[in-house]
């Protein structure tokens, strides 16, 4: 068993591989020269973190050991050979395969702008220690997109001191995914922690020093940092003649078009029966582990099929967000005012079926309401609007009448 | 050594549920199973220490509200990962209306 990409997709196929009791040789091959890594801290703790950094490590040295794995690092795959079944090594070494996991995961998105080249990104543990480096070392920075990593970091930066602007040229911030009642208790969050936020406002350049918007207008900064999405990585497979539709295209048990090879985490796209079979793919740290569990399953000889509800949190100053299910999919929403600082806004789509819910409040005010709600959408329940609307109705209450 | 603290009243807590305890710079969960007895462990999840009285109780399971790592509450048993270690669990009893926990 080979697998590509050392991040949480790859570590946790290694740990279900062995636990999953396959007794064979399993091979993780992984471009950092760190062990595999939790990179949720990154745009957080290890930014605002007094102490010197430290990987949160997913495997470590003791584990690797006790698994009887090899884990390859600072080296990178760089050819499949599909007919002999043989992953090539930059170094020249050939790894045979019986079967391969592609767990490539995605890289930053970069600006095409003038001067996108002086801007930093964050993906990675280098990444993570150059930002942290020179944020503390900044008094100012502008931040570019208006998603999760760029709100985090945003946060991260004035939790330091930095003056901080957020430039969106969408509308409002976090407009892929998340309702309005949502991104605006995270808006107001950072106009009060001090962020100058410029929605619908393009950016026309990054200058040493600054960044030049549409309009003309310019802002000082030290540091320029871009969120503005990630693609998943599929040269590799794009190489080996494998099917790409949004990513490694695979089907509901992780196989991709080579009944050899699988695919796991943010590099995938693959059909979900809970959202009418369609396509789509996943960029967090949950649906990583959870496919890496199916995908080595069925390398094991498996039939199973991913079927989980699509879960993701984010955390800024003292508020977390969480989503579950698919918003998108909703043509209306329901709202739950859970406190003065906690809202749930529950996504229904045209028969009434809840197919998401997100929400968002202080420390992990909406946590257990969001994991009820993940249960509901799994059931395919659709609990009245009256109810969902009522924070004196327990949803488990509302997941006990879905089950019975 | 015991040393029996009263937590909260038994009536605090609604069957399969939990709830948070601080005492003396500790944090403690306290649960009611379904079947209306009551536990206590360590408040912190093993993993990343995160408030378990925000998570989810089914059945006998605490559900952390962060990462999804599973316990059995009665046991502490940690129920596969991202959770490895055990949680700590402490005695209780119900006296009177009060859930006492014994912290010694």
């Amino acid at each position: 068993m080979v697998i590509i990409g050392a991040g949480m997709a790859g570590a946790r196929a290694v740990v279900n591989l062995r636990a999953s009791g396959w007794q064979g040789a399993i091979t993780l091959i992984g471009e950092e020269t760190l062990l595999p890594y939790d990179r949720p801290p990154l745009s957080k703790s290890m930014i605002t973190d007094e102490a010197e950094p430290a990987p949160v490590w997913l495997l470590q040295d003791s584990v690797v050991a006790s698994l009887d794995a090899r884990v390859i690092t600072g080296n990178r795959a760089v050819a499949i050979d599909r007919l002999v079944k043989a992953v090539e090594l930059e170094d020249g070494e050939r790894i045979s395969y019986d079967k391969l996991l592609l767990a490539t995961g995605a890289a930053p998105r970069r600006l095409t702008v003038t001067g996108g080249e002086l801007v930093y990104t964050l993906r990675n543990y280098g990444d993570g220690d150059h930002l942290r480096n020179r944020l503390r070392a900044s008094a100012s920075a502008a931040i570019i997109g208006g998603g999760f990593i760029g709100l985090e970091v945003a946060a991260s930066a004035r939790k330091l001191g930095c003056r901080v602007a957020l430039i969106e040229a969408q509308p409002r911030i976090l407009m892929r995914g998340v309702p309005e009642d949502v991104a605006s208790v995270i808006h107001a969050r950072h106009a009060e922690a001090g962020v100058s936020l410029h929605v619908g406002t393009g950016l026309s350049a990054v200058e040493t020093g600054g960044v030049v918007l549409a309009d003309g207008r310019k802002i000082e900064a030290e540091i320029v940092i871009a969120g503005i999405g990630a693609a998943p990585e599929v040269a590799l497979a794009t190489q080996a003649g494998l099917d790409i539709d949004n990513g490694i295209a695979c089907d509901a048990t992780l196989r991709t078009s080579d009944p050899d090879i699988y695919a796991a985490g943010d590099c995938c796209s693959f059909p979900h029966d809970l959202f009418g079979g369609k396509r789509i793919r996943l960029e967090s740290w949950r649906n990583a582990s959870d496919q890496a569990n199916v995908a080595t399953e069925n390398m094991l000889g498996g039939t199973k099929t991913y079927t989980a509800v699509p879960w993701f949190w984010s955390d800024q100053y003292d508020l977390s967000l969480q989503i579950a299910g698919l918003p998108g999919d909703a043509v209306s929403t329901v709202r739950r005012t859970v406190s003065d600082s906690a809202v749930l806004i529950f996504h229904l789509d045209g028969s009434g079926r809840l197919v998401a819910a997100s929400g968002v409040g202080q420390g992990n005010a909406v946590a257990r309401d969001i994991k009820l709600s993940e249960m509901l959408i799994g059931k395919r329940a659709a609990p009245d609007a009256a109810s969902l609307a009522d924070p004196g109705v327990s949803l488990k209450k509302l997941l006990q009448a879905a089950s019975a | 050594m015991s040393e029996w603290i009263e937590a909260c009243a038994a009536d605090d807590i609604d069957a399969e549920d939990v709830m948070r305890f601080d005492h003396g710079g500790r944090t403690f969960a306290i649960y009611r199973s379904p079947d209306d007895k009551y536990y206590a462990t360590d408040g912190l999840c093993t993993h990343e220490k995160i408030h378990l009285a925000d998570g989810l109780v089914m059945d006998n399971i605490i559900e952390c509200p962060k990462h999804n790592g599973r316990f059995d509450y009665r046991t502490g048993a940690a129920k596969g990962a991202p959770v490895c270690v055990d949680l700590k669990t402490y005695p209780v009893k119900v006296e009177g209306g009060k859930v006492m926990i014994d912290i010694g």
